[in-house]
C-alpha cells in the first residue's frame, strides 16, 4: 500500500483558518471537543472567535443561529451524531427554517469511527440533514475535496451540513482537483455497472473498481460530493449508459445516498439499484476495517453488489 | 416618551388586537398572550433602540420571544409600533400571511428570531449577545420566556453558558404566569424555587408584578447597572390576564373564543 492517508479534520481546520483570516464573520464553537475535532487549532489563532459552550450541543446550535442574526458565519464543529441526533430540532428550527448562515460540522462520520461503538457512530446523519429544507449537505472523500467543500461552505450562505471522518483516508485528488459545487465527479466512464460512492466509500469503491475491472466489467465510477443538492444529471446519465446502479456510502442505506439517487431514479429513469451501507442496524465497537468487512461496507461487498446486480 | 397612561392604552388595544386576531384565525393562544402584554408594551415603547421603518437596523437592540406562541402578543405590538399595517393582524394563521402561528423571523418585519419549539430562544439570545460584544457594540438583548419552556433542559444549557460567559447584555424576562398547557406548573413540573435557580446560575434576578409598568420600568432600570451577570426579571403574571372567563384558567391556553366569547373580551378590555 503506497497510499499517503490523511485526517480530512485537519484538511478542514488549516483550510478555516485561512480563511477566516482574510474573513472576519468566521467564528468557531465548540461542546468540549476541540481537540477531537481538531478546531482547538482555531482557538489557538483566532481566541476571541472560538465560542465554549462545553457539553451541550443544543445550545451550542442555538448561540450559533443568535451570532449568524447579528451578522457572523458560525462553524459547529463537533461529532457528527451529536451534531444531528442530539441537536436535531434546534438545527431545524433555528437553522434550517430560519435559512441563516450556520455551519454544521459532524467531524466524526460513519462506523468508520470504529471503537467507540454505536453511540458514537453517525448513520442517520446525511439522512437527517438531506430533509430539512434550505440545508446543504456536504460528504467530502480525501484532503483535496475536503479543503475546496470548506472554502466553499464558508463561502456560501445559508446553512450547511459538512460531514468529515475521524478515521484518515487514502488521497484521491491532487493539488489541481476542481470542486465543483453540486456535481459529481466521474472518475471513470464504465458501461456495465455504475459506482455511486460519497466520502470515505470513494475510496472503497475505487477498490471495487479495480476487482470488477480484473474480472473483465467495465465501470462507471462516480464521485457524489454534494449530496444535497446532489447532480441529477450525471445520475441519469449513468442510469442510461450502465446496467445498474450500486451507491456506497458509510451511513445507513435508509436515507442517505442511496435513497438520494433512488428518488432520482424512480421518478426519472427506473434501474436496477442496489445499496451498500449499513442494513438498517446498528453497528458495534470495533476497528473501521473489522466494521466494513463484517457489515458488508469494502471493496468485496460492493463488487458483490455489482456482481449481484448484472447477472 | 410615552406616559404610563399612553402605556396603559397601548396595552389595552394589544389586548384587542389579540383577541380579535385569535378569534379570526380560529386558533391560537390567547392565555398566554395576553400575560406579557405589559412587557411587551414597556419593552417596544420605552426601552427598545428600534425603528420600525427600518426592522433590519444593524444598530438595534433585539428581542427574541421564546415562547413563540405569545406571537400574537408580539405581533399586536409590533403593528401599534408601526413596524406593519393594524390591518395585517387579521390575516394571522392564514395561508400566505406574513404572521405565522409562532413567530418567523424570515417573514414578518420586527421579529427577530424564529420561534415555537419551546427552549430554543435563550441559546439564540446568548449568541446574539456574544455576537454583538464582539462587534463591541453597546446594544442589549431581550429575551420572553415562558414558565412551562423552563422544563426544557435547553433552558438550562443556556443559562449556564451566558452565567458562565457574563452576557450582561441580556436580559431575560420570564413570564411566570404559573400555568401551562395541561395545567398549573407546580403540579405538571413545579419550577420552584426558581429565583433561586437562576441566581445559582449566575444570575442577577429581580421578580416582579409583570402588569406593572412601575415595577418592569424599576426592574429594567436596575439591570442597568449590573454588568458582571446576565438578567433575569421573573415577571409574575396572571394567564388570560384582562378577560375574566381566561384569567387563570389552562383551557384558554391554546384555544380561540367563539363570537360571543370574543365580544364579551372586547367588552372586558375597553372595560378595565
Amino acid at each position: 500500500m503506497g497510499e499517503v492517508h490523511t485526517d480530512i479534520r485537519e484538511s478542514f481546520i488549516e483550510t478555516l483558518i485561512d480563511v477566516a483570516r482574510n474573513d472576519g464573520r468566521i467564528v468557531v464553537l465548540d461542546s468540549d471537543v476541540s481537540t477531537s475535532t481538531k478546531t482547538h487549532a482555531f482557538a489557538q489563532v483566532f481566541p476571541d472567535r472560538f465560542i465554549e459552550l462545553g457539553v451541550a450541543e443544543q445550545s451550542m446550535v442555538g448561540t450559533a443561529a443568535g451570532l449568524a442574526t447579528i451578522g457572523f458565519t458560525p462553524f459547529v464543529c463537533c461529532y457528527a451524531v451529536f451534531a444531528s441526533c442530539r441537536a436535531y430540532d434546534q438545527v431545524r428550527m433555528s437553522v434550517a427554517q430560519t435559512r441563516l448562515n450556520v455551519k454544521i460540522v459532524g467531524t466524526h462520520g460513519g462506523i468508520s469511527v470504529g471503537m467507540d461503538g454505536p453511540t458514537h457512530h453517525a448513520i442517520e446523519d446525511i439522512s437527517l440533514m438531506r430533509t430539512l429544507p434550505h440545508f446543504r449537505v456536504i460528504s467530502p472523500a480525501d484532503e483535496a475535496e475536503t479543503r475546496a467543500a470548506t472554502a466553499h461552505v464558508a463561502e456560501i450562505d445559508g446553512p450547511c451540513y459538512l460531514r468529515l471522518l475521524r478515521v484518515k483516508v487514502p488521497r484521491i485528488f491532487d493539488e489541481a482537483y476542481e470542486f465543483i459545487p453540486g456535481r459529481g465527479v466521474l472518475l471513470s466512464p464504465g458501461s456495465d455497472i455504475t459506482l455511486v460512492a460519497t466520502g470515505i466509500m470513494l475510496s472503497r469503491a475505487m477498490g471495487a473498481r479495480e476487482i470488477l475491472e480484473n474480472e473483465g466489467y467495465s465501470i462507471r465510477l462516480i464521485n457524489i460530493h454534494t449530496i444535497k443538492p446532489i447532480d441529477i444529471d450525471i445520475i441519469l446519465e449513468a442510469a442510461a449508459t450502465t446496467k445498474g446502479i450500486v451507491t456506497c456510502e458509510d451511513h445507513s442505506i435508509c436515507g442517505g445516498l442511496g435513497s438520494a439517487v433512488a428518488e432520482i431514479l424512480a421518478r426519472r429513469h427506473p434501474t436496477r439499484v442496489s445499496n451498500v451501507g449499513l442494513k438498517d442496524c446498528f453497528a458495534e465497537s470495533a476497528t473501521c476495517d473489522a466494521l466494513f468487512q463484517k457489515y458488508g461496507l469494502n471493496s468485496e461487498a460492493i463488487a458483490a453488489a455489482a456482481r449481484e446486480l448484472l447477472h | 416618551m410615552n406616559s404610563v397612561v399612553e402605556l396603559k392604552n397601548l396595552a389595552k388595544s394589544a389586548r384587542k388586537e389579540i383577541i380579535k386576531m385569535i378569534s379570526a384565525a380560529g386558533s391560537g393562544h390567547p392565555g398566554g398572550s395576553l400575560s406579557i402584554v405589559e412587557i411587551l408594551v414597556y419593552l417596544y415603547f420605552r426601552e427598545l433602540n428600534v425603528d420600525p421603518k427600518n426592522p433590519d437596523w444593524e444598530d438595534r437592540d433585539r428581542l427574541v420571544l421564546s415562547k413563540g406562541h405569545g406571537a400574537p402578543a408580539l405581533y399586536a405590538v409590533l403593528a401599534l409600533k408601526g413596524f406593519f399595517p393594524i390591518s395585517e393582524l387579521s390575516t394571522l394563521r392564514k395561508t400566505g400571511s406574513r404572521l405565522q402561528g409562532h413567530p418567523d423571523m424570515s417573514l414578518t418585519p420586527g421579529v427577530d428570531m424564529t420561534a415555537g419549539s419551546l427552549g430554543q430562544g435563550l441559546s439564540a439570545a446568548n449568541g446574539m449577545a456574544f455576537g454583538l460584544r464582539l462587534r463591541k457594540r453597546r446594544l442589549r438583548v431581550f429575551a420572553i420566556m415562558g414558565d412551562g419552556e423552563c422544563q426544557e433542559g435547553q433552558v438550562w444549557e443556556a443559562a449556564m453558558a451566558a452565567g458562565y460567559h457574563t452576557l450582561s447584555n441580556l436580559t431575560v424576562l420570564l413570564d411566570y404566569n404559573k400555568l401551562q398547557l395541561d395545567g398549573p406548573v407546580a403540579r405538571i413540573m413545579d419550577l420552584e424555587p426558581l429565583a433561586d435557580k437562576w441566581r445559582a446560575f449566575n444570575w442577577e434576578v429581580q421578580e416582579i408584578d409583570g402588569h406593572d409598568f412601575a415595577e418592569v420600568e424599576r426592574a429594567l432600570e436596575h439591570m442597568k447597572a449590573v454588568e458582571e451577570r446576565p438578567h433575569m426579571i421573573i415577571a409574575h403574571t396572571v394567564k388570560g390576564k384582562g378577560v375574566s372567563f381566561m384569567e387563570g384558567n389552562p383551557a384558554w391556553h391554546g384555544r380561540a373564543p367563539n363570537a360571543e366569547q370574543t365580544e364579551q373580551a372586547l367588552k372586558e378590555i375597553e372595560g378595565g
